[in-house]
Order: structure tokens, then C-alpha cells, then sequence
């Protein structure tokens, strides 16, 4: 490994007088029109004064301090971190579309809109739902919109008394995060030993309250949800409605799909399923499908098809019941570009091999691991795409923990596995290969779980201390926490 | 397989390791009458070229005419070096920086991102980015309420010439939580908004006023009267700011006798392409007595082990992934690759760089208000100082001159009239810093012949 071990602050670089000249456009001439004297700025913000050198350099210097996909293999459980094709990110790119105005006009956007539409049909096509909406911004932003949707329509039918959304113990964050910001109240129900949810106490909890459920499927536990349609039965018998959180898509892409399990709504991580890149942290897409009786819900805008195969957006006149606008604009148009063009290029059949390899991937890695002496947490499932292994027993005999482990991996070249989640399981590790991933980078990894494994047992120390070979070792996470350092201020502590 | 790797070799070998005797064996737990066999309306696959060749026919068939629509995504030059920076694989395909050690250049970006961004707005803190300007704005008033404990009314005045989709945005999100929202008149003649037109809510409590700097007009507002308004009645300031404006404006953080307490904006004028609405940047700074309540990413410098510094996610017992039902949002995926073309866009540009291009945007703005308005029937609407927009009359409706501007290869601007029907025939202009003087002489060669042409019809 042959890392930089570490960068000074771009701020660092800074000389009075400095600049990136060629970027800069010409200086306003003296008659200029000017702000107003009394909202004028009076001293200039701490911004670089660097050369492009400068910052090109910076840049790339501490994007070599990053794990990625396109450097190291990255199994985080939940996160479906693929292989992003690059013509993905070129078609995108291409001038005209970069440089379209969200509010031009339809005639100056028919190429645009075209793409848009199909989409729109694709997504219907493999979530086996009736329409599909492409404006929220991430997957959480999706699982507003489908709560939104799911109180609207109770509220359209004077259904008031509904605020309650069920969601099972393990579920993600996001799902209790979002009842609240609907204004609705999150109910968990339990989960039984072998990964479902408990029946009994589900229908001890659906009643005149409830607006819903939002489930994942295969669930956070890495299984598949076996008696969804008694779920679904359930929830639909006392009134509620039921909420695919797309999370878990990948696993079971072309093979199972939610409008066929009965949900009503559902949001689709593009960024997971769909292969748009992560960007360190976003940019997502969380396009919502719905069921029949949702769909006067939908958020604007929706690309519609008319006569003469002119598209156009549909607004507030087409859809008055809509549950409203969630994002500036139309969505995140270039990320639906990204996922139109990968969804194009896999086509009917390669979207069924999502499912089926990145399946494969999980159960083959899992068997592996297990061969080795890791216990999963669930041994007597099948693996959905991903897995969970608990570490109790290495905690317990050698004194390490999942974290440790995670550690050690990233000195061997390993991004880690999602750790901790979900909280059900104690010293967990949440695995997700993914399909685009070979046999030979999967028992790479095996190998060195092995070699982690014998030091836990031989050299604790080497987990204990872990990383030994990243730009930092473990951060003081406690002191970030107490003595808040959120901006530079001129001077070097 | 398109982006599978697998060879039938491997996948023999992958099956007898798990004991499966097919990859559909692996699907036995799934009901089989759930299973889907094919899926028909998907279509058959494309090889990369074929893929790229349909696209760039779409792209050339949407063409690229000449804009002068601002309404809150403007076109500004993006350097070179942004997004052949942003684009790198460390960058594009990593994930969330959840293991510090392995994200510090990711952590960093965001970290200095921060700096630059609380400096420019004049504040303590900032986070790591939202979704963008219309859910910055949603969350800035959940923030409000949560962060207003004198006030119990959970009601905020917003300004009627606040961007349209804003407004809209925030009521859809803000709403479903019990936010009452009322709206401010701006003045007909001049397009800001008035201390009268705060005087009903005088000795009533509300928790916090919305001000738009620029407003959606291009129109400056008196920004000082307005928050020292706010506070003397107990009540936040939340201000929608234009990020290249602030090169030239006085930082919300100055405003009035305390300054604003959360500001917010659209980061897509920093590098981000206009790509038909996104993806962009949201933008929220705070001072530091509000940054509990802040929702979304924040990263902190620290130091490791050997006590040398470092960087990682910090008060992350906002967020939902620790607090679930009781977090400040549901954010979790946001905007960082964006975050980080703007940072990018900022180092290179400078204080003196965005200087320029705020104050040439102003000018070619004015120079094609002049332009436009030395033909027959237009007219300026405000007798206000803008800055790169600003609001025209025409003396009949806008939309078909629009259409006629368009067969030009001109979009001419937004046609307001629905949006602000009060404005009749108004029309929104805006031209930054890539429009030059030529742009603007085609533009109104081009006006001045659609409008008697249009009379005539």
C-alpha cells in the first residue's frame, strides 16, 4: 500500500494575491451597476487564493486517501456498492444535457423527456407497479413521499384517526425518521427468531390507528420475509397500506416483484439498485412506484406521453391531489440519466442476473466464511445479497470486536462491511458483495478473514490496534464530539 | 454477462461450495407463486456503443439554445479542473465516510467545504449539504421550530416573493408537522418586502421569518429592518441566500443588530451543470448555539491514536441512523459529490474570482434590461435594485412570444404569469457572467422582431 499519508488544509496553500486567473472572468468596468451601500459586503470570506496547480493537486492528493469501488472491493451491507459503468456517467455528461435549464421548454427537452418516460416505464416494469414518480431526491426523500401518500389517502377518504406506521425492529433508521416528518407515529413490531416478522404481535398491533407498514424485503436481517402475503393480508384487513423501502431491490431484482407481494408504495435507491454512483455520500434517487388507488397521490412532476409522442411534464392542473412538489426542480435529472443508460444496457435479461449473481455472491461468501468458523447470524436461511455474521463468540473468546475487524480489513486492503447494523444482532457484520464482484475477489477476501481470524487468536494485538496502514489511525470520535472543530479559522492549533 | 464477471466455471464451483444445486435453488425460500419469470416490458439489452449512440441523438435533438432563464439554477462557467477532479473514481464511487480512516480525503473536502461556507455566510457551522435549495429551505423551518423554544405557535412568515417552488416545497414537506405558514405581500411598485408588511404580525408570536436575498424577482432586499423585526418579537431569522451573490452582499451572519440564525440556499451555481433541476447542493449554515438541532451530515476535525489530527462524522446522535423516530431529519444519502464540485469551484475561484463573476453576472443582466426595454412595449416591472435578474412587462401575454423566441433558438426567460398572476404579462430574465454582449444583442434583435410580428398576428 502505497497511500499519501496525509494533506495539509487547501487554505494552507493560500498566498496573498494568488489565483486560479484563467478561471476567473474579466473585471466589470467602472460604471458598472454596484450593490447598494448599505448591503454591501465589507470584508471578503476565507476562500483559497491558490493556483489550479494548487488545487488540482490538493484534490487529487486527498482523493488518494479514499476507499472506492474503483479502487477496493467495498461489501457494505444495505448499500449495494456495485461496479458504476462509465458510460453511465458520460451519457449524462453529454453538453446538451449538462447544460439544459430545468425550466426550458418541452420542445428543447424531448430527447430528455423521452429518457425520462422510459424510465418511468422501466421502473414500472420491474417493480410491478402502476406508476412511478421520479422527484425524490434520495431513498429517504422516496420513503417521505410514500408515507405522505399513504396519509393523504387515508385523509382523502376522512380517515383521520390513521397516524400510526408499523416498522419492524430491525428496520432502517430512516424508516421511523420518516413516519415522524409525516407527522405520523412509528410502532415497532417484533422480529422472531428465525428473521420474519412476528405474526401475533403484528396483528397486535395493526388496528383503527394504522396508516401502515413500511417494510424491507429481504429485510435488514439479510433474509427474505417468507409470509409476506399473511403480512400484507394482515395489514391490508385492518386498513393499512404497506411501504417497500427499495433498500434491499438488488437482492431480488427480476425475480420477485413488490407490486406482486401487494405493496402499495414503494421507493427505488437508484443509487443501490441502479448502479448510480455514491459520490462519498450522495447524490441518490429515490423514484416512488405506487398501486392503483395511490396514484392520484403522486409528487409532481410526472413525464407523460401525449399524442403525437410529444412528452411533457404533468403538474398541479393534471394531478390536484398530488401530495405536492418535494424538490426544487424535477429530481435529480442526471442521476436518472445515469440510471436510464445503465437500465438500458443490462435490459430484460440482465436485470434478471442482478437478482440471481448478487444472490450468489452472498450465499457463496457466506458458506465460505462459515467454513472458516464465523458464525452467521441466521445459518439455518438462505442469503439474500447479503449476510450477517455475529462475532459474539470471537468477542467472548479473544476479547475483539466486530469493529476491530472491520479495522483490520481496511489495513488489508478491504473497504469494511457495514458494522453494528442492525442492532438486533450483537458484533455484527453486515455483508453485501454485490454481482459485479468476481469468485477471485470474493476468496481474496476470504483469505484475509482467515488471516484476521488466526491473529485474533495468535496476535490480538494486531485487531486491537488496527488500522496500522491508513493515512490516520482510529480518531477520537468522543473529543470530535465535546471540542467541536467544524471550520478552519486562519490558525493551526 | 454485462458487468457480471462470473465464468460457468466459477458459478460451478460457487454452487458446490454452497451446496445449491442452481442459482434458482438459491430462490427456494420465495414463494413460488410470487415469482416472476421474465420481464417482458423491459427492453432487450444494448451493447455501450449502442447505448451511446441513442443518447447522443437525443441529446443533439434537444439542442442547445441560447438561455436566459435563471429562477434558481443559473449557468455559470464551470473550470475545467471541477469536474475532472469531482469524476475520479476515489471520489465518484466511494460511499458515505463512515469508516474515518478509510474516507479522509472525502472527510477533508467536507471539512473545508464547511469552512468556506460558514465564512461566506457570515456564520459559525455549516453541515455537509441537503438535497437542494427548495428542501434546504423545508428544513431550515423544521430546524426553526425545533430550535425556537420561546415560541409555541410553530407559525413562520413567508415571503410571497420567495421562490414559488420553495414555497411549495416547504409546505409539502413542512406541513404534515403542524407548520402554519403565512404569507408576506411584497410591494407592487418595488417587489421587496416592506417592514409594513410585517406590521399585522406586530406583538404576535411566530417562530420564524423567511427572507429572501436576492428574492425571486432579482429585487435586493432591505434585509437589516426585517431581522432585527424578527428578534425583537422572539423569533429566528431564516435566510435564503444566492452563494455567488454573497461575493458582494453582506453575509446574513451581519444582518441587522444580530445577524441571521440559519441560512440557507441552492449550491448549483457552484459548479454543478444545470442538468434539466439536478442533481445539486442544498446548502444550511447556523450559529453554533443552533447546531444541535442542524439535521444532516456534519464532519469535525479530531485526532487519532498517535494524536495527530484527523477528520470524522460528528454529533451523529442527530441523525436517524442513531436517533430513528426522534432525529433532526431523515436524511441520510445527500449531495456530496456536488458539495464537493462546489468546494472545488470555490477553491479556484477565490474571494476575488466570485467577486467577478457576481459582478459581471449584475451587469449583463443590466445590459440586456436595457436592451429589452428599449423596444417597443417592455418595460421594467421594479424600480428596485436587482441583481442578476430581473422582472419585464410586455404588453401582451408572454407565452406566445416565448414560443416565437424559442423557433430562434432563444429561451427568452420564465414566463411568470402563473405563477404571479397579480404581475399580468411579466416575464423573469436573467443573464450571469457567459452571456456576452453578443448573446444579449441577438436576444433583443430577435425581441424586437417576435413582438410586431406577434401584434401583427
Amino acid at each position: 500500500m502505497s497511500l499519501p499519508m496525509r494533506e495539509q488544509l487547501i487554505f494552507q496553500y493560500s498566498r496573498a494575491g494568488r489565483g486560479a486567473r484563467a478561471q476567473w472572468p474579466p473585471a466589470v468596468p467602472a460604471d458598472a451597476p454596484v450593490v447598494p451601500e448599505a448591503l454591501r459586503r465589507q470584508q471578503r470570506p476565507l476562500l483559497p487564493e491558490a493556483s489550479e496547480l494548487d488545487v488540482v493537486r490538493h484534490y487529487t492528493r486527498l482523493s488518494q486517501l479514499n476507499f472506492s469501488i474503483d479502487t477496493h472491493f467495498y461489501p457494505l451491507g444495505s448499500c449495494t456498492m456495485k461496479y458504476n459503468p462509465k458510460a453511465c456517467n458520460a451519457a449524462a455528461l453529454l453538453p446538451q444535457f449538462a447544460g439544459r435549464h430545468p425550466l426550458a421548454s418541452a420542445s428543447h427537452g424531448q430527447g430528455f423527456l423521452a429518457c425520462m418516460f422510459e424510465l418511468q416505464e422501466m421502473l414500472k416494469a420491474v417493480s410491478g407497479m402502476r406508476a412511478v414518480a421520479l422527484s425524490p431526491l434520495a431513498g429517504a426523500h422516496g420513503e417521505f413521499a410514500g408515507v405522505a401518500m399513504i396519509r393523504a389517502y387515508h385523509r382523502a377518504r376522512g380517515d383521520l384517526e390513521r397516524n400510526e406506521i408499523i416498522v419492524p425492529q430491525a428496520a432502517h433508521g430512516t424508516n421511523p425518521a420518516t413516519a415522524s416528518m409525516c407527522g405520523c407515529i412509528a410502532r415497532e413490531v417484533a422480529v422472531g427468531p428465525d428473521g420474519d416478522v412476528d405474526l401475533a404481535g403484528l396483528r397486535a398491533a395493526v388496528g383503527a390507528r394504522t396508516a401502515g407498514i413500511m417494510l424491507t424485503n429481504p429485510s435488514t436481517l439479510g433474509v427474505f420475509e417468507r409470509r409476506i402475503e399473511e403480512v400484507a393480508r394482515i395489514v391490508h384487513e385492518g386498513g393499512g397500506l404497506l411501504y417497500y423501502d427499495g433498500a434491499n431491490l438488488n437482492a431480488i431484482l427480476g425475480k420477485v416483484r413488490p407490486g406482486d407481494m401487494a405493496f402499495d408504495a414503494i421507493h427505488m435507491n437508484l443509487h443501490k439498485t441502479f448502479s448510480t454512483p455514491h459520490g462519498g455520500g450522495g447524490p441518490g434517487a429515490g423514484a416512488v412506484g405506487v398501486s392503483a388507488r395511490l396514484m392520484p397521490f403522486l409528487p409532481l412532476p410526472i413525464v407523460a406521453r401525449e399524442d403525437g409522442a410529444q412528452y411533457r411534464w404533468l403538474g398541479e392542473r393534471d394531478l390536484p391531489q398530488s401530495i405536492g412538489r418535494l424538490a426544487s426542480f424535477a429530481g435529480n435529472a442526471g442521476v436518472l440519466l445515469r440510471a436510464y443508460v445503465y437500465m438500458r444496457m443490462l435490459g430484460r435479461e440482465g436485470m434478471q442476473r442482478v437478482g440471481e449473481y448478487a444472490t450468489l455472491n452472498a450465499n457463496y461468501l457466506s458458506a465460505q466464511l462459515q467454513q472458516l468458523g464465523f458464525d452467521a447470524a441466521y445459518p439455518q436461511r438462505r442469503a439474500s445479497h447479503e449476510f450477517i455474521l455475529t462475532l459474539k463468540k470471537q468477542s467472548q473468546e479473544y476479547g475483539v470486536t466486530a469493529m476491530d475487524v472491520a479495522k483490520r480489513l481496511l489495513d488489508l486492503g478491504f473497504h469494511a462491511p457495514t458494522t453494528y447494523f442492525p442492532t438486533l444482532i450483537s458484533e455484527c457484520l453486515l455483508i453485501e458483495p454485490t454481482e459485479t464482484e468476481s469468485k477471485q475477489t470474493l476468496d481474496a477476501f476470504v483469505t484475509a478473514m482467515a488471516q484476521i481470524l488466526r491473529e485474533a487468536q495468535q496476535e490480538p494485538e494486531q485487531l486491537l490496534r488496527a488500522p496500522h496502514t491508513l493515512p490516520v489511525r482510529r480518531l477520537d470520535d468522543v473529543r470530535a464530539a465535546r471540542e467541536l472543530d467544524l471550520s478552519y479559522h486562519g490558525v493551526e492549533r | 454477462m454485462p458487468f457480471i464477471p462470473h465464468t460457468e466455471q466459477d458459478v460451478r464451483e460457487m454452487l458446490a461450495v454452497i451446496g445449491a444445486p442452481s442459482i434458482e435453488a438459491l430462490f427456494d425460500e420465495i414463494p413460488a407463486s410470487l415469482r416472476v419469470a421474465s420481464l417482458p416490458d423491459v427492453p432487450v439489452g444494448l451493447s455501450e456503443f449502442e447505448i451511446m449512440q441513442l443518447m447522443s441523438a437525443r441529446a443533439r435533438q434537444d439542442g442547445q439554445p441560447l438561455c436566459f432563464i435563471g429562477a434558481g439554477a443559473y449557468e455559470h462557467h464551470i473550470p475545467a479542473a471541477v469536474w475532472s477532479t469531482v469524476t475520479r473514481g476515489e471520489f465518484y464511487s466511494a460511499y458515505t465516510p463512515y469508516q474515518a480512516e478509510a474516507s479522509q480525503g472525502t472527510l477533508q473536502t467536507i471539512y473545508e467545504y464547511q469552512t468556506m461556507m460558514a465564512s461566506l455566510t457570515g456564520m459559525q457551522v455549516s453541515n455537509a449539504s441537503l438535497y437542494d435549495g427548495a428542501t434546504a429551505v423545508a428544513e431550515a423551518v423544521l430546524m426553526a421550530v425545533r430550535a425556537n423554544r420561546r415560541s409555541k405557535s410553530a407559525r413562520i412568515l413567508m415571503p410571497r416573493n420567495l421562490h414559488p417552488h420553495y414555497r411549495a416545497v416547504a409546505l409539502a414537506s413542512a406541513g404534515n408537522q403542524g407548520v402554519k405558514f403565512e404569507e408576506l405581500p411584497y410591494e407592487r411598485g418595488s417587489g421587496h418586502t416592506s417592514i409594513e408588511a410585517l406590521a399585522p404580525f406586530a406583538g404576535q408570536d411566530f417562530t420564524a421569518l423567511v427572507i429572501a436575498q436576492p428574492n425571486f424577482f432579482g429585487v435586493f432586499e432591505e434585509v437589516d429592518a426585517l431581522t432585527d423585526f424578527a428578534h425583537a418579537h422572539g423569533a429566528l431569522v431564516i435566510a435564503v441566500v444566492n452563494p455567488t451573490s454573497l461575493a458582494l452582499l453582506k453575509p446574513p451572519g451581519q444582518w441587522g443588530q444580530k445577524g441571521a440564525n440559519i441560512v440557507v440556499g441552492e449550491g448549483q451555481p457552484f459548479g454543478c451543470p444545470l442538468s434539466s433541476g439536478g442533481p445539486y447542493f442544498g446548502f444550511m449554515c447556523t450559529r453554533m448555539e443552533h447546531v444541535r438541532q442542524m439535521p444532516g451530515r456534519i464532519v469535525g476535525r479530531t485526532v487519532d491514536l498517535d494524536g495527530r489530527p484527523g477528520f470524522t462524522l460528528t454529533l451523529q446522535a442527530r441523525e436517524q441512523h442513531i436517533r430513528r423516530a426522534k432525529a433532526t431529519s431523515n436524511i441520510c444519502t445527500n449531495q456530496g459529490l456536488l458539495m464537493m464540485a462546489g468546494t472545488i469551484y470555490m477553491s479556484l475561484m477565490g474571494a476575488e474570482g466570485l467577486e467577478r463573476v457576481a459582478a459581471l453576472s449584475m451587469t449583463r443582466t443590466e445590459q440586456l434590461a436595457r436592451a429589452l426595454t428599449a423596444i417597443a412595449g417592455v418595460r421594467r416591472v421594479f424600480a428596485r435594485a436587482n441583481f442578476h435578474e430581473i422582472v419585464l412587462a410586455l404588453d401582451r401575454p408572454v407565452a406566445p412570444v416565448l414560443a416565437a423566441l424559442r423557433a430562434r433558438g432563444i429561451e427568452g426567460g420564465l414566463d411568470l404569469s402563473d405563477y404571479f398572476p397579480e404581475l399580468g404579462c411579466a416575464l423573469l430574465v436573467c443573464a450571469t457572467e457567459t452571456k456576452t454582449t453578443a448573446d444579449i444583442d441577438t436576444y433583443a434583435r430577435a425581441m424586437s422582431e417576435v413582438l410586431p410580428a406577434a401584434r401583427a398576428a
